[in-house]
């Protein structure tokens, strides 16, 4: 089994143009970042979470404040994947209720993800709103989660993987679709 | 780090399986503070609090771990169990085992207890405390305890004071911290601070003087008295309390910003003073609260672990967030 590259989904100037859309949507769809925090999901989600709103104090100079979320411990695939995750904490130093929150996450697959970060979300306060968005959506969702933010929506197959590599975590800036071949 | 199927003792973990499981207790420091102290991330195990000897604090602490990652307990207590009908340990946990818990938390009086019972069944086990062997959960809360309060583990002056001879929490406690080159000083009375006890880690000394052993101490382990020992021949309360008390007057010959900890249930006015005991160097009840965060991150690990043939999901998770 290998895995081999199929194709790229974005180039690092793509990414750069499309973070940049993104952060422009949000703060237009939020009356004016009242109440308005990001919220990154380990690990990818904070780095794309913290240059959104590196952006958007860019163009608005509003300070957007940014969590945080490990959602390892309400992931609902633990016990069928052998041994535990290593847990790397939940950094969230600002009161989640009454707040307006938009996660941020690299892709958008089943679903699942986005429903353990919701529990833990909730476990901390009652948020007043909460949103999500993400810089590939790449279909198959096994439970009703949308993203009302999206970066790119690709068609794929259960047998390909996307993967969003950045500069920070990965050491290079692209998005590529791989597929595992025999 | 290489994989851990119990918590049995101190002696044989790592300095890399010991700082893993510090670092993976943080989270659930932080977790005592949430509104909510629930989470599902257990749910559906089972873990056996099995206590043949008598205790409140560690299995209250063991069980609120336990249930705040929503698990449910099956709780064994000594003075109601079948033991004092004669049932033999094995017997007693194969009962157990029947009902099949996903792990096995175990305080029992006879050293090497939890050892056993790891041999024979096929779920972790962890030692909540073996006769006078060991206290593994009690030295890595006291480790949390002294690496938040004083920045770091490595490499401090370490004075442990009172029954060193019959403490687990002595023990444990000389395992994790000469793996991280403290420099331990062990002080009693005579009897209970013997030459034997040398042998257990390098960088140990032993003195039955008081003041001596304070003396630029960094961290001070004040043990419980065992008041049942107190009333043997050799030493009576008013002797133990001129001798070994940790009084304020004491504690200015440690260094100024020494941590104090007790292991409790603390006598206050036998082993510590008040003064001491409530006092700004006092760690007490940062100890308990670490507690309940090693515990729970121990039993997330252990617990949480599937069994090396689980069925693995059809669809790649390799889009789940790492």
């Amino acid at each position: 089994m290998r895995v081999v590259e199929k194709r790229q989904l974005l180039s690092a100037e793509e990414i750069g143009r499309t973070l940049r859309r993104l952060a422009h949507e949000i703060i237009e769809e939020s009356s004016g970042a009242k109440d308005l925090a990001l919220i990154g999901i380990r690990r990818r989600g904070v780095t794309l979470a913290d240059r959104l709103v590196k952006a958007i104090r860019g163009f608005s100079n509003a300070d957007v404040p940014m969590g945080i979320l490990d959602i390892a411990l309400y992931r609902d695939d633990l016990s069928t994947i052998g041994t535990q995750p290593s847990l790397q904490g939940t950094e969230i130093d600002f009161p989640v209720d009454n707040r307006d929150l938009v996660v941020v996450d690299d892709v958008l697959y089943t679903g699942r993800t986005i429903r353990a970060a919701m529990n833990g979300l909730f476990d901390l306060g009652r948020p007043r709103r909460v949103r999500l968005c993400v810089l590939i959506d790449r279909g198959h969702r096994e439970l009703p989660v949308e993203a009302t933010f999206i970066g790119r929506a690709v068609q794929t197959s259960d047998t390909e993987i996307v993967e969003v590599r950045l500069q920070e975590t990965d050491g290079e800036e692209r998005v590529v679709l791989v597929d595992r071949v025999p | 780090m290489q994989h851990l199927s119990h918590l049995l003792g101190i002696e044989d973990l790592t300095h890399e399986q010991i700082s893993f499981i510090l670092d993976q207790a943080k989270p659930f420091q932080e977790f005592q503070r949430y509104p909510l102290k629930k989470l599902a991330t257990l749910r559906g195990k089972t873990v056996a609090v099995a206590f043949f000897e008598a205790s409140t604090r560690t299995r209250i602490s063991f069980t609120t771990a336990a249930a705040r990652l929503g698990a449910d307990t099956m709780a064994l207590q000594a003075e109601s169990s079948s033991l004092k009908k004669g049932e033999s340990l094995i017997d007693t946990v194969r009962t157990l085992e029947a009902m099949r818990p996903d792990g096995i938390v175990i305080r029992h009086s006879s050293s090497g207890a939890p050892e056993f019972v790891a041999k024979r069944l096929e779920i972790p086990v962890l030692n909540a405390g073996d006769g006078t062997h060991e206290h593994p959960t009690q030295a890595l809360l006291d480790a949390l305890t002294i690496r938040d309060r004083k920045g770091r583990i490595e490499d401090w002056n370490v004075t442990i004071l009172g029954d060193i001879l019959h403490s687990r929490v002595a023990r444990s406690n000389i395992y994790l911290l000469s793996k991280f080159g403290a420099k331990i000083t062990l002080c009693g009375p005579a009897m209970w601070v013997p030459r034997e006890l040398e042998d257990l880690a390098p960088n140990l000394r032993r003195t039955t003087r008081t003041e001596e052993a304070l003396e630029g101490a960094d961290v001070v382990l004040v043990l419980r008295v065992q008041t049942e020992r107190i009333h043997e021949p050799a030493l009576a309360a008013e002797e133990y309390i001129l001798g070994y008390q940790l009084t304020a007057k004491r504690l200015r010959l440690a260094r100024p910003d020494a941590l104090v900890l007790h292991p409790g249930p603390m006598i206050r006015g036998l082993e510590i003073d008040s003064a001491v005991a409530d006092g700004p160097q006092s760690g007490v009840l940062e100890q308990v609260t670490n507690g309940l965060a090693v515990r729970m991150a121990l039993l997330y690990h252990l617990i949480g672990s599937a069994p090396v043939d689980a069925p693995h999901p059809a669809k790649d998770r390799s889009n789940a967030s790492d």
